[in-house]
């Protein structure tokens, strides 16, 4: 009995008989489909048609579905296709089946002019929508902060250590070696180039403005945001999928305060510890390219930065750094705790976490810059 | 308790050791699964039950032992030879572990896609069918599990189980978190479809309603053995401490009537 399924096509006088045989299983859908098309096409060549499927030898959902379509399709009038031959076994699969309806359509979405600027309207209220958000976590993180100092035992203390230890301990190694390597090839590019002037010192004044200033802190924020902020974002995200930020809110807690504001803090206080290392990194990595590719010395390196900036640059460089973390964490959150029920908006979220949080850090800093360049710093 | 070999096993568990750390979760274990019949799984919580159903489905490995499943011995076999088994049984997990990503059709339409080159017209057509066997709505198929009601969810987890008409389906609570109107008719729809499929269902429960109406056989697990195995008329005779409780507590009272 076992092998292919077939439908054979037998007359019976003015009728006809279409004997399925073979197993009639999903295996065979494929060949079961085709088969089946062929056959719908007898409707209305005889005036009596039925399916026998007594040599059935087994018969699944696929199946009974395939010769259900076929009966449905080869009835037609007031003339409706008979099946016979059907065991007590899969009369009621049978059943089933013929309670099945066609299937809804899909709504597929069209591809239109309107449609394409309605997005673009969409994209542009969006953009309004994010900044209240953004405002709106400002807020609701000051008033949490508000509260824990009135309150100071609310304060979660082993929660905010904990984050201080992923987000600034744990990032150390990464860091440190990153602005390293950055401030080599500042100083090996500086070198060459100002090789051609006779102007080799003065990459130390570049590296000291530089790093100090400008790309210590931002790239430190930049890989802060990568690596801190799209985990915050994950966090919150699927804390959220799980209904775990609803189950706190029911006991009473706020889940800014609870899971927001120790982020925040950890996040405040680590950014300018890892801009410091890192700018230091950075100045070591410069200064031995300097002395190994340069030629010149620690000593000559050291009087010539102690010259070159002031406790300014430094300051300027690290006035940044908390606001910057501010803005990540903020973003972070915002995006983490507007994740929706599924698996791909959660990627989404701590996408557009990480792109936005880079953003509003690069759009800080050139606020930085106008502002301590009209105060003259 | 010594487990009787049945000839016509589907499910062939042999002296089954599970170990996570120090912690012996099974400890030479045996269990049959008859063709064709409704296999209940109890046992107190924590024993181990969801343990040994992922076990056989080779999610968690095992220390030592032997598992066959439709006569294929799962650690001798090829790849390829494997991907056969699991094509031929289906698992409703606990949670339900609906593609969250994916609309209902396209969840259950996701097996038949992958295995099955068959039009787009037929995945269709048999997504509702599958929809209509499990009790829901053609409405619902484009809406996405987070849009689902709890027993809603199950019931597309189910589904997706059947997608591939399996001869056997491996349920993990599947009567859990539904109200007692919603896990009786759950069990019914296990009934009828293990009546008009001719499925072998191995299902995990603490449902006491569902073993009275939908098993077939009973088996109880406990200290990483199966302690008793049988109908539930020998379970209710059992002098097991753990079954009298469980059998004769004031819930199973209040279910006997």
């Amino acid at each position: 009995m076992n092998g292919d399924p077939t439908l054979e096509r037998i007359a019976q006088g003015e009728g006809l008989a279409l004997c399925a045989a073979g197993p009639w299983t999903a295996r065979f859908a494929p060949v079961l489909e085709r088969m089946v098309a062929d056959a719908e096409k007898l409707r209305g060549t005889r005036p009596d048609i039925f399916i026998d499927v007594s040599q059935v030898s087994k018969l699944d959902t696929f199946g009974a579905w395939l010769i259900e379509r076929l009966r449905r399709s080869l009835s037609h009038g007031g003339a409706e296709a008979m099946i016979a031959g059907l065991s007590e076994n899969y009369s009621s699969l049978v059943d089933e089946v013929r309670r099945v309806k066609e299937a809804p359509e899909v709504e597929t979405s069209s591809v239109s002019l309107t449609a394409m600027l309605d997005q673009i309207g969409r994209v542009v209220v969006g953009i309004g929508g994010t900044i209240i958000g953004l405002v709106d976590m400002l807020g609701a993180v000051l008033a949490a902060s508000g509260h824990v100092l009135i309150r100071p035992r609310s304060f979660r203390l082993t929660s905010t250590i904990h984050h201080l230890e992923q987000v600034c301990w744990r990032a150390v190694p990464i860091v440190v070696l990153i602005t390293f390597l950055i401030g080599c090839i500042i100083s090996q590019q500086g070198i060459f180039h100002f090789r051609r002037f006779g102007a080799d010192i003065f990459v130390v004044d570049m590296l000291g403005v530089l790093v100090l200033r400008e790309i210590g802190v931002l790239l430190v924020a930049i890989m802060v945001a990568g690596r801190s902020g799209s985990a915050y974002t994950a966090e919150l995200g699927s804390m959220k999928m799980r209904e775990e930020i609803d189950a706190l809110r029911t006991m009473g807690f706020d889940p800014i305060e609870v899971l927001v504001l120790p982020r925040m803090l950890a996040l405040v206080l680590a950014l300018p510890i890892l801009a410091f290392l890192g700018a230091m990194a950075a100045l070591y990595g410069g200064g031995l390219v300097a002395w190994l590719y340069g030629g010149v010395d620690p000593e000559a390196f050291l009087l010539r930065l102690r010259d070159a900036i002031s406790i300014d640059h430094f300051i300027v460089g690290l006035v940044k750094a908390p606001v910057m973390a501010a803005v990540i964490g903020i973003v972070a959150c915002v995006e983490g705790l507007a994740v929706q029920g599924s698996a791909e908006s959660l990627g989404q979220h701590t996408t557009s976490s990480v792109v936005k949080g880079i953003f509003f850090v690069i759009v800080m800093d050139g606020v930085f810059a106008i502002f301590f360049a009209s105060i003259g710093m | 308790m010594e487990v009787q070999p049945i000839s016509d096993a589907i499910i062939r568990v042999r002296d089954i050791t599970v170990q996570f750390g120090r912690t012996r979760v099974l400890d030479g274990l045996d269990l049959d699964v008859k063709r064709g019949e409704i296999l209940g799984f109890v046992g107190p919580s924590g024993a181990g039950k969801s343990v040994l159903t992922r076990t056989i489905i080779g999610l968690v490995p095992k220390v030592s032992g032997r598992i066959e499943v439709f006569g294929v011995d799962l650690d001798a076999a090829s790849a390829g030879e494997r991907r056969r088994v699991e094509r031929r049984w289906g698992v409703l997990f606990q949670q339900g572990a609906l593609f969250s990503s994916l609309t209902v059709r396209q969840n259950i339409q996701f097996p038949v896609r992958e295995y099955l080159k068959v039009s787009q017209r037929l995945l269709d057509e048999i997504m509702v069918a599958k929809l209509v066997m499990v009790g829901l709505k053609p409405e619902v198929a484009d809406r996405y599990p987070s849009e689902l009601s709890g027993g809603m969810i199950k019931r597309v987890a189910l589904a997706r189980a059947l997608a591939l008409d399996p001869e056997l389906v491996f349920l993990d609570e599947p009567t859990s978190g539904l109200d007692p109107i919603g896990a009786g008719e759950f069990d019914e729809l296990v009934r009828t479809l293990q009546r008009t499929l001719g499925l072998t269902v191995f299902m995990v429960t603490h449902d006491l309603d569902s073993l009275y109406t939908a098993c077939d056989r009973i088996a109880v697990l406990g200290n990483g053995k199966i302690i008793a195995a049988g109908s539930i008329a020998d379970m209710q005779a059992s002098q097991h401490p753990w079954l009298r409780q469980y059998f004769h507590g004031k819930r199973a009272r209040a279910v006997i009537g």
